[in-house]
């Protein structure tokens, strides 16, 4: 199994709750996409190809400041359920992992993680450079990945061509490469039934939504994640200008939905919420949607004040460590039963609540 | 007051909302409140993946312009239009007029504005990874109190350098 110990604040400082708009924005993240010229694009690369694009990036690591300290983990090396784990921790894609459908992991996968910065290599494009940051803070993520950038294209020779800009994989993200997402959590808007006008709205603005785990995932838990659309005929700071402006709006509508629930369904609301955190605090099965939902039901009992316990950091880690294959690691197994995942589920969120337990109004 | 949901339970739940300036009430008894809880009932939009190959279907092209290969790494616009992935950064010169096309239609634009980027020449690569090389080994030698070695290092920087 893989020893997360041994990497930087185990992948998940983005979760610690810290940030502006924390109580209502999970994280930021940015990604460019980049790829490595002289090369075919990873899916019609031989393996020998991305083998060498890997080998760029590990000639060029000494010498970029942003990947100091950085760790190389060969995720083409792994077994299934650690290339599950990397993905659950938000580390890898579904597609780097080899976890999309048939498509096994390729040759030359791999994955650099550093302090502020890390870099999927030989996914649908050579390098995805990304930075996670906790809250609200698309300047702050995009500083650290452009700083990388910066660097990285010293040494390794990027595709680029003069009208298109950065050359990608997939025309959807040709021009900057840039894909800046936000975590949202959104329960208000969705108690009151607003949220389907938000998301078109959303649509209109030239913005996207989906659920949190990943491309085409139900929106489960209330949690969704917003991102650009377009990635060409816009410079990087006007489509950050643009994204920071909608989810701030989006951020006040939330805000306000609250403030109405509360007023206006206030017991139920209240009594809702408090039986969310009962069945966390001492069911003794959770299936991964209940958990999601109950969980959801706590963050916004905390946020509504109603609860000052446990911390938003907790909170964040029970989203990581209630997937399938973080359920598997804690029971000391490779894989589970759905049933018996449940159990071992309701028994890591009991402990994790148990463990972080206030004074409860 | 009936539930605006089931119709049929009397309302006690009264949700205001504030659409584009306009205040609506909905009013709700207390099985259905309950029951939006926590759940959601947002359906995920399509996958971009997905929507960029409608889009490229949407494309008319000539069976001789999805036959023409690119020279660099085989592939064909068919080929493109099967998967949504390019082969490689040559196919766009290769498929460009379609592909200006398509851009068009995906991001409403064709011209990047965003960073500039100058691809780093072969002997600069070369120059540049020699120097960090060199510093290294300077930084290293200084560590271990190689004075003399250290010089020596410190002598081939500055010719490279130059
Ligand atoms: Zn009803
Ligand atoms: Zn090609």
């Amino acid at each position: 199994m893989i020893d997360f110990s041994l990497l930087p604040d185990g992948g998940t400082r983005w979760l610690d709750g810290s940030g502006e708009h924390a109580e209502v924005v999970l994280s930021t993240r940015v990604r460019l996409a980049r790829n490595v010229e002289g090369f075919a694009f990873t899916s019609r690369a031989r393996d020998g190809e991305r083998l060498r694009v890997l080998g760029q990036l590990r000639d060029a690591m000494p010498k970029v400041e942003s990947l100091k300290g950085g760790v190389i983990l060969r995720v083409d090396e792994l077994a299934t359920p650690d290339r599950q784990l990397l993905h659950e921790r938000h580390l890898v894609s579904r597609e780097l992992a080899g976890l999309d459908g048939t498509l096994a992991v390729r040759t030359g996968a791999a994955l650099v993680l550093a302090d502020e910065v890390s870099v999927m290599v030989n996914e649908e494009d050579h390098l995805r450079l990304q930075a996670m940051r906790s809250g609200f803070d698309p300047l702050g993520a995009f500083g650290a990945a452009t700083a990388l950038d910066d660097e990285l294209g010293r040494f390794v020779p990027y595709a680029w061509h003069g009208e298109f800009g950065f050359l990608t994989a997939c025309p959807t993200n040709t021009g900057t490469g840039l894909r800046v997402s936000v975590l949202i959590h959104l329960p208000g808007l969705v108690l009151t039934k607003e949220i389907s006008k938000v998301l078109a709205g959303l649509q209109q603005m030239g913005l996207t939504y989906r659920g949190l785990y990943g491309e085409g995932s139900e929106v489960v838990g209330n949690y969704f994640q917003i991102s650009n659309q377009t990635t060409l005929g816009k410079s990087e700071v006007e489509l950050l200008d643009q994204l920071s402006r909608v989810v701030r709006h989006v951020v006040e509508r939330e805000e306000e939905a609250r403030h109405v629930l509360l007023r206006d369904a206030g017991y139920i609301i209240e009594d809702k919420l408090w039986r969310a955190y009962g069945t966390l605090r001492y069911a003794r099965s959770l299936t991964f949607d209940e958990a999601m939902n109950y969980l959801s039901g706590v963050r916004l009992a905390l946020s509504l004040k109603l609860l000052s316990s446990p911390s938003v950091y907790t909170l964040n880690k029970l989203l990581i460590h209630c997937q399938a294959a973080h359920v598997a690691q804690y029971d000391g197994r490779a894989t589970l039963s759905d049933g018996d995942a449940s159990v071992a589920r309701a028994r890591f969120v009991r402990d994790a609540l148990a463990a972080d337990v206030g004074s409860h109004g | 007051m009936v539930c605006d949901s089931c119709r049929e339970r009397d309302a006690v739940v009264h949700l205001t909302q504030v659409v584009e300036g306009a205040v609506t009430q909905v009013h709700l008894c207390e099985t259905c409140a309950a029951d939006k809880g926590v759940e959601t009932t947002v359906a995920a939009p399509k996958t971009p993946l997905t929507s960029l190959l409608q889009t490229v279907q949407q494309q008319l092209t000539t069976s001789a312009t999805d036959q023409a290969r690119c020279s660099f790494c085989q592939a064909s616009y068919k080929d493109f239009r099967a998967s949504g992935r390019l082969g490689c950064a040559r196919c766009y010169s290769t498929f460009e007029a379609q592909l200006r096309d398509l851009l068009q239609r995906v991001h409403g634009a064709t011209r990047h504005l965003g960073r500039q980027y100058g691809s780093p020449a072969p002997e600069q690569l070369q120059r540049a990874s020699t120097v960090l090389e060199l510093r290294e080994q300077l930084r290293r030698a200084i560590e271990l109190e190689q004075f003399e070695q250290a010089a020596r290092l410190r002598d081939q920087l500055k010719e490279v350098a130059e």
